[in-house]
């Protein structure tokens, strides 16, 4: 690690924060797909625990005469979540709405990583050996696209489910253009499939692009306002954090709203 | 910014993530949230009917207060109209004894006056024969004259 030689510029420093932690451990050099990001892999997953652990316990000790002010809280989210699943959903499967949450929620926390000091951890990594560290998971694409792309295969097999087999495969040869002759039919299959196939690649990549370049993006800005001089950082830092609470919440939000929307478009007939 | 092997690790965190919720999160909260949604309506419910039952109780309790107003009003006329009646009687009774006893009375006066006349009668009568027969003794014997007298007699 090069700040034990010298203060790092601008550039290693922000170059340095960019690298995951990974196993086998890169510093940016050739890329190569087997690598594995620690570092985003056990923070969502204990965000994810923090996640399950608060609303596993609300739900196992559940009140409906004398809910908590927690349970409450809990409530407003499940209740949001609900009420918006069943605005935009309309098929049978009761997935839906959990994973409207557990994406919402998940979302949220990880995004709020970006709220701790942007050194706090790689610095405390740094003292138990950790030379590498990104503690936001969701400015990782591999998050991001793991999400998305889980959606994407959820919605597609909300589709078969409700649609059959059958009826799926002939969707995505005829839709979204109709011919009534068997000639153009068969002309439009193969611009058919190209366009679905558009659609639900477009649809994966959006969600997660979307999500991924505004919490890097975040991490970015307080990056650079890390390498002010320590008396400049108060003002612009808290403004990015308050502005930042807005997007942290709202990507999650759309993400959720996206996912839901996804999957009721693809239990819906063309 | 490349996907990697990392992916693989996310989607399972998440899928893990998602049935975890799906299975012991998602169902008692919302089953909790319906229940309590149940039992607000429920209450509510209950609330109007029972300010339905209110209204009809108070509905109730007006017609039975005017029925028996009413009633009681119908037995205070009759217990008036009885009353009058009974005064009326008594009136009428009092008036009839008041009657018979000035009849009675006034039979008894007119009894008694017609005794004392009859009296006063045979007095004169005997007066006038005792004053006639002072005068005749005189001039008229009295055996011859007695059927004179007799027929005088009768006549007063």
């Amino acid at each position: 690690m090069s700040a034990e030689q010298h203060a790092p510029s601008a550039t290693e420093y922000i170059q340095h924060h960019l690298i995951n932690l990974s196993s086998p451990q890169t510093t940016g050099g050739a890329y190569n797909f087997w690598t594995f990001h620690l570092d985003t892999f056990w923070v969502a997953l204990i965000l994810g625990f923090v996640f399950v652990a608060l609303f596993g316990l609300v739900a196992r000790r559940v009140s409906v005469d004398k809910p908590t002010k927690f349970q409450l809280f809990i409530e407003l989210i499940v209740e949001l979540v609900d009420n918006h699943v069943k605005e935009i959903f309309h098929g049978k499967s009761k997935l839906i709405a959990p994973l409207a949450l557990t994406v919402f929620v998940w979302i949220v926390l990880m995004n709020a990583m970006d709220f701790l000091p942007v050194d706090l951890l790689p610095l405390l990594g740094q003292k138990v050996g950790l030379h590498y560290l990104r503690v936001v998971p969701t400015a990782d694409i591999n998050q991001g696209l793991a999400m998305s792309l889980s959606v994407i295969i959820l919605s597609i097999l909300l589709g078969i489910q409700a649609k059959g087999a059958g009826g799926f495969i002939k969707e995505f040869f005829t839709a979204p253009f109709h011919a009534e002759g068997m000639g153009m039919k068969i002309v439009l299959m193969p611009v058919n499939a190209a366009m679905q196939c558009i659609e639900y690649g477009s649809r994966g990549l959006s969600l997660a692009l979307r999500l991924v370049g505004n919490m890097f993006a975040g991490e970015l800005v307080f990056m650079l306002i890390a390498l002010l001089p320590w008396w400049g950082q108060l003002i612009p830092g808290s403004a990015w954090a308050i502005f930042h609470i807005l997007i942290v919440v709202l990507q999650a939000y759309i993400f959720m709203m996206l996912t839901i929307v996804y999957c009721s478009l693809a239990v819906e007939e063309h | 910014m490349q996907p990697n092997a990392s992916l693989f690790g996310q989607a399972l965190v998440f899928a893990i993530l998602v049935l975890f919720t799906w299975k012991f999160i998602w169902p008692p909260l919302i089953a909790a949230l319906e229940e309590r949604a149940k039992r607000i309506a429920d209450g509510l419910s209950a609330a109007d009917k029972a300010k339905n039952d209110l209204e009809l109780v108070e509905k109730r309790i007006a017609e039975e207060l005017r029925k028996a107003k009413t009633q009681a009003a119908e037995i205070i006329a009759q217990a008036e109209k009885r009353a009058a009646q009974i005064v009326d009687e008594a009136k009428d009774e009092g008036r009839a004894a008041g009657e018979r006893e000035k009849a009675a009375a006034q039979a008894e006066i007119e009894q008694q006056a017609h005794h004392a006349r009859e009296e006063l009668r045979q007095q004169v009568s005997l007066l006038a024969i005792a004053g006639a027969e002072k005068i005749l003794r005189k001039e008229i014997d009295s055996s011859r004259h007695a059927d004179l007298l007799a027929s005088l007699k009768s006549e007063l």
